[in-house]
């Protein structure tokens, strides 16, 4: 049978806040064979740091837990998932509304889905009580014919983006 | 994070060169809280120039340290938000808030075209 990815990566670690800068720049170094511009990375890493967190401080309350990435690419589309077993959401559509939070204590602004939202092209989100949840986005990376107007030589696109990366 | 007082105008400007994360925020809020209340100038401005990275993180941030600079009588400000931020902070309703100065930012974009 024909895959239907042309790419797939899956990643695995604890539930930790100090795993975010990995996560995220992980999934940056997977995207960019795409040849993303830097603000394409930096949307995608934004998303990857909100899902993240939620699933580190809502899904298991900062307690243990494994979080999974899984990225794949079709041509020009990449798809990423985040995934946890932690205690799900009651209700997934409030919860996505901006300024909705269940921690408004903790300096919480409930702004991390509609980031999402706004960041990528696509973003669903399956959830269940007790089981966990799975945030599922999509963003299409821009043909670099598109960008030929774009005033940035490719040698300084290659290295802001490494910037990026690095950072 | 670097901080710089003028005395002479009261005026405590943090440049905050930390990316903001769940993980930083906690130690990056601390410092700022600290730094605010020594000073307890006229005007805290939060320099955004070096900032490579923010998520929903940094609103909330954002939002208790001008409260925090509020009740101490003080005015405050942002500068230098580049474009993914200020769109972080308009969806969020904390430009309606909060003064975000971009003229510094603005000119160095006109001064880079130049270059160009
Ligand atoms: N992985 C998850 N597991 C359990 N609950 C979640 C998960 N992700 C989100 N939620 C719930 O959805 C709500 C909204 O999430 P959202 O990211 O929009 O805001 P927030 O995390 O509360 O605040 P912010 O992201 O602005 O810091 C959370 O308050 C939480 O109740
Ligand atoms: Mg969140």
């Amino acid at each position: 049978m024909k895959r239907l990815y042309d790419n797939e990566m899956k990643l695995e670690f604890s539930s930790k806040t100090c795993n975010e800068a990995f996560a995220r720049i992980a999934v940056a170094a997977f995207v960019s064979q795409l040849d993303p511009t830097i603000d394409e990375l930096s949307d995608i890493k934004t998303a990857i740091s909100e899902a993240v967190t939620n699933s580190i401080i809502h899904g298991y309350e900062e307690g243990e837990g494994t979080v999974k990435i899984e990225a794949r690419i079709y041509l020009d589309t990449v798809q990423i998932e985040i995934i946890d077993n932690g205690k799900g959401i009651e209700n997934v559509e409030m919860a996505m509304k901006p300024l909705y939070t269940s921690k408004p204590d903790l300096e919480r602004s409930g702004m991390g889905f509609t980031i999402m939202e706004s960041f990528m092209d696509e973003v669903k989100v399956e959830s269940a009580l007790g089981f966990g949840t799975r945030v599922i986005m999509k963003k299409k990376i821009t043909p670099k014919e598109d960008l030929k107007e774009d005033n940035l030589s490719d040698e300084k696109q290659k290295e802001d983006i490494k910037n990026t990366l690095g950072a | 994070m670097i901080s710089k007082y003028d005395k002479e105008n009261k005026i405590l400007t943090l440049i905050i060169t930390e990316e903001i994360d769940q993980h930083t925020a906690d130690n990056i809020r601390r410092k700022l809280d600290n730094e605010i209340e020594i000073y307890n100038s006229k005007k805290v401005i939060f320099d955004f120039t070096n900032i490579t990275f923010m998520d929903s993180s940094g609103i909330g941030m954002v939002l208790g340290r001008y409260k925090l600079v509020k009740m101490l009588g003080g005015e405050f400000e942002l500068i230098n938000v580049n474009r993914r931020l200020k769109k972080i902070f308009d969806m969020s309703g904390v430009s309606r808030i909060i003064k975000i100065n971009n003229e510094g930012l603005i000119a160095k974009e006109e001064n880079n075209e130049e270059a160009i």
